[in-house]
C-alpha cells in the first residue's frame, strides 16, 4: 500500500522495518512527536489486560475494533486437570476477570479447555491472523515473535494496551533498524534456538536496544517458518523492540489455507503487496552484524540473562578473564546463583528437570525434533521432564502423530497448553536449587520457580539432556539399537 | 495523571547492574487485577534480606531511586512502574533504562532520568556520605541536585512535555480521531479480522 494521505515518506530505499512502519501512517509527528500508527491486530492475555479494561470503563470507552481485537488465556492456566477449577485464587481471579471484560466488552476469547486456547503467540500464527505487513501488538514482550513474517510486532505495556483498545492506534517513534546478516549452511543438529542464542551472546543481552533486528542471509532463509518464529521471539533478549524476517514463498505457504488467511482476490492482492516488502538493495541500516553459520554449534546459557550463554562443548567461564566490570560482577553474581564453578564443561553439568514448552518452542515441530531424540532411548534416572506444548491445537496434532506416546514411554509428563514453566505463574515450577534444561527464553534469577537455575537450550538439546542427565546434545547420545530407530536427527 | 514539576525526596542507593523486571516485581505478583497496592511486590526478594538498602532507616520513605545501568530490563510488565509508584519513588534515575521499562515510566507519571555513569556514582558517594540526605528533581530544568552535586539528566522531549502538563494519552490521540477513521477507511481488504465481517 501506499500511504498517500501521509506526506514525509521518504523517497529512497529502505527497509523491511521502514515499510511497513510507513504503511502505518496515521500520523506523522512533527518536531520530535512520536508518529501515530494503526495497530492491524491486537492479542491479549489475561495477565497485561484488567487494568485496562478497567481503564476503558473508568472513562467510558468502548474497543475501537473488536474484529481487529483476540483475547487467550495463557500465563496462569494450569497444565493439568483443566476441566477442575482453578486452585490458585489469584490465578482463578485474573482469568475470570478476562471472561468477566471479554463478556462485556465483546472481545473474542479463547478459554482453557477451547480448542484454539494456547499460548498467545501460538495461537496469532496458527489461525492465520499473523501475516507479512501488518502490526502486530500485545501486552507481553514476545510478541516480537511474529515479526517471522515480515510484520512489525512488539510488546506494550498496560496502557499501551488500554490505548490500542481504545483508539487502535500507538503514538511511537520509529525504532532504529540493524541488520544481523547470518551465511552459511547449519551444520546437523544446529537450530534457530542455537543461532538466536549465538546472536545474543555476540550482541550482549542490550545490545539490541532500541532496534528493530531485521534476521536475513542464507542461513536464516532456509528455516521453517517455525523456527523464523524461534528467532524472532528472542529478539527481546537482546533488547530489541521487535525482530523481522522478510517474507517469502516459505512465509505464504504457511499463512495460506489457514482460518483467517486472505481468500480469493484478496490472497492475490495481499501476496503482490508482501512481494514488495523485502528491504530493497542499498537500503541503509543504523548497525550491522554479520554471523557465519557454519562455525555455529548448539547454545546454552550459564548465567542469569539470555547473554551469557556459550557453545555446549565449552566450559563454564571464568569471570576474571571478562575484561569489562559490570559484566565481570554480573558473571560472578550469576556463576553464584547458578552454583557452577569455572572451567567446568557443560556436559559435566546434571539437570533435576527438562522443560519442553514457551513460545519460543512450542509448536508442533519442536515436539517433533524432542521425540525423534527420545524415541527409543531411556530417560534419566531422576530427571523431571515436562512437554506443555503451546496450544491445545498444537496438542491435538501431536496426539494425530502419536508423539504423546513417545512422550509417555520415556517419561515425560504430557500437559495441556500453556505459558506454565517458562514463567511458574501456574504450579509448573521449580523448586529452590533445582536445575532445569529448558526451551523457554528467559533464564532470569527465579523465573521458572524461587531459586530454580535454568539453562536455556533448544528442544534437540532439552532432549539429548533428558536421555543422558547432564546437559549433552544429540550428538552425544549413543546411538539407538538398529530395530528401535526411527529417524536419525543427528549423524 | 498529575504534572511532574519538581520532587524532592529522600535518594536511595541501588548498587546493581541490569535489574530486570523479575527483580523489580517477581511474576507471582502479577495475578491481582487492580492498578494500585503493588508496594509490598517491590523488589520482593531482595527485601527479605534485612540487609538490603531499602530495610535500612536512612532510607525509609525514599522517593528517588538512584541505579545502576540497565534498569529496567526484561519483560513489558508495567506493573514494574506501579510497584516503584506505590512503594512511593517518584523518580528512577539510572544511566540506561530498558526502552519498554522507560514508556511505561512515562505514562504513570515515574521520571526515568538518564544520568551518565559518572554522575550516579558521584550521586552514591554523597548519599554514602549522608545516608537519607534529600534529592531534588527539577523536570523543568532537567537538572538534579544532591548535597552539593548538581547534575544534568536526559528525558525524552515528548515524554518530558507530557509529564509536565500531565497530559492522559489517550485523550491526545482521540484529538486525531477524524484522521484515524480515513487511514481505516484505506485498509486492504485482506488485511486480518478477528471476527466474521458483518
Ligand atoms: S511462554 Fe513464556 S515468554 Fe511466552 S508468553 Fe508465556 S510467559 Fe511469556
Amino acid at each position: 500500500m501506499s500511504n498517500p494521505d501521509v506526506s514525509g515518506i521518504p523517497d529512497r530505499p529502505r527497509t523491511l522495518a521502514e515499510k511497513v512502519w510507513d504503511d502505518h501512517l496515521v500520523v506523522k509527528g512533527e518536531d520530535g512527536q512520536p508518529d501515530l500508527i494503526y495497530i492491524d491486530l491486537h492479542l491479549v492475555h489475561e495477565v497485561t489486560s484488567p487494568q485496562a479494561f478497567d481503564g476503558l470503563r473508568a472513562e467510558g470507552r468502548p474497543v475501537r475494533r473488536l474484529d481487529l481485537t483476540i483475547a487467550t488465556e495463557d500465563h496462569n492456566t494450569p497444565t493439568l486437570d483443566i476441566d477442575k477449577p482453578i486452585a490458585d485464587l489469584t490465578s482463578r481471579t485474573q482469568i475470570e476477570t478476562l471472561r468477566r471484560n471479554a463478556a462485556e466488552f465483546g472481545v473474542r476469547l479463547h478459554s482453557l479447555g477451547d480448542k484454539e486456547q494456547g499460548i498467545v503467540h501460538v495461537v496469532g500464527p496458527q489461525l492465520g491472523l499473523t501475516m507479512p505487513g501488518i502490526t502486530v501488538v500485545c501486552g507481553d514482550s514476545h510478541t516480537s515473535t511474529h515479526g517471522a513474517f515480515g510484520a512489525m510486532a512488539f510488546g506494550i505495556g498496560t496502557s499501551e494496551v488500554e490505548h490500542v483498545l481504545a483508539t487502535q492506534t500507538l503514538p511511537l517513534k520509529p525504532f532504529k533498524t540493524m541488520a544481523i546478516t547470518v551465511e552459511g549452511d547449519l551444520k546437523p543438529g544446529v537450530t534457530a534456538k542455537d543461532v538466536i542464542l549465538a546472536i545474543i551472546a555476540k550482541i550482549g543481552a542490550n545490545g539490541g536496544q532500541g532496534y528493530v533486528l531485521e534476521f536475513r542471509g542464507s542461513a536464516i532463509r532456509s528455516l521453517s517458518m517455525e523456527g523464523r518464529m524461534t528467532m524472532c521471539n528472542m529478539s527481546i533478549e537482546a533488547g530489541a523492540r521487535a525482530g523481522m524476517i522478510a517474507p517469502d514463498d516459505i512465509t505464504f505457504d504457511y499463512v495460506k489455507g489457514r482460518d483467517h488467511a486472505p481468500k480469493g482476490q484478496d490472497w492475490e492482492d495481499a501476496v503482490a503487496y508482501w512481494r514488495t516488502l523485502p528491504s530493497d538493495e542499498g537500503a541503509v541500516y543504523d548497525a550491522e552484524v554479520y554471523l557465519d553459520a557454519n562455525e555455529l554449534e548448539p547454545f546454552v546459557t550459564w548465567g542469569t540473562n539470555p547473554g551469557q550463554g556459550v557453545m555446549l562443548s565449552d566450559v563454564v567461564p571464568t569471570p576474571a578473564d571478562i575484561a569489562d566490570p559490570n559484566e565481570r560482577a554480573a558473571a560472578e553474581r550469576a556463576l553464584e546463583y547458578m552454583d557452577l564453578v569455572p572451567g567446568t564443561p557443560l556436559k559435566d553439568v546434571p539437570v533435576d528437570a527438562v522443560f519442553m514448552g514457551s513460545c519460543t518452542n512450542s509448536r508442533i515441530e519442536d515436539l517433533r525434533a524432542f521425540a525423534s531424540v527420545i524415541e527409543g532411548r531411556t530417560k534419566a534416572d531422576g530427571v523431571h521432564v515436562m512437554v506443555v506444548p503451546g496450544s491445545a491445537r498444537v496438542r491435538l496434532e501431536a496426539e494425530a502423530e502419536g508423539l504423546d506416546k513417545v512422550f509417555t514411554d520415556f517419561g515425560a509428563e504430557w500437559r495441556f497448553a500453556g505459558c506454565s514453566m517458562c514463567l511458574g505463574m501456574n504450579p509448573d515450577q521449580l523448586a529452590p536449587g533445582e536445575r532445569c534444561a529448558s526451551t523457554s527464553n528467559r533464564n532470569f534469577e527465579g523465573r521458572q520457580g524461587k531459586g530454580g537455575r535454568t539453562h536455556l537450550v533448544s528442544p534437540l538439546v532439552a532432549a539429548a539432556t533428558a536421555v543422558r542427565g547432564t546437559l549433552s546434545s544429540p550428538s552425544d547420545l549413543d546411538p539407538i539399537p538398529a530395530h528401535a530407530a526411527t529417524e536419525t536427527v543427528e549423524a | 495523571m498529575e504534572k511532574f514539576t519538581t520532587h524532592t525526596g529522600i535518594a536511595a542507593p541501588l548498587k546493581r547492574s541490569a535489574v530486570d523486571t523479575d527483580q523489580i516485581i517477581p511474576a507471582v505478583y502479577l495475578k491481582r487485577v487492580t492498578k494500585t497496592g503493588f508496594e509490598d511486590a517491590l523488589f520482593a526478594n531482595w527485601r527479605q534480606d534485612p540487609a538490603f538498602v531499602l530495610n535500612q532507616p536512612a532510607y525509609q520513605g525514599a522517593s528517588v531511586l538512584v541505579a545502576g545501568p540497565d534498569f529496567g530490563t526484561g519483560s513489558s510488565r508495567e506493573h514494574a512502574v506501579w510497584a516503584l509508584r506505590d512503594f512511593g519513588f517518584h523518580v528512577v534515575l539510572s544511566s540506561r533504562f530498558a526502552d519498554i521499562f522507560r514508556g511505561n515510566a512515562g505514562k504513570q507519571g515515574l521520571v526515568a532520568g538518564v544520568v551518565s555513569e559518572s554522575d550516579i556514582e558521584a550521586i552514591w558517594a554523597a548519599i554514602e556520605a549522608e545516608p537519607g540526605i534529600s534529592m531534588t528533581v527539577d523536570l523543568q530544568a532537567l537538572r538534579a541536585t544532591i548535597g552539593d552535586i548538581e547534575v544534568a539528566f536526559d528525558i525524552d522531549d515528548y515524554t518530558r512535555w507530557r509529564l509536565l502538563e500531565g497530559l492522559d494519552d489517550i485523550g491526545l490521540t482521540l484529538r486525531d480521531e477524524e484522521k484515524i477513521s480515513q487511514f481505516e477507511a484505506r485498509r486492504e481488504a485482506w488485511r486480518p479480522r478477528t471476527l466474521p465481517v458483518p
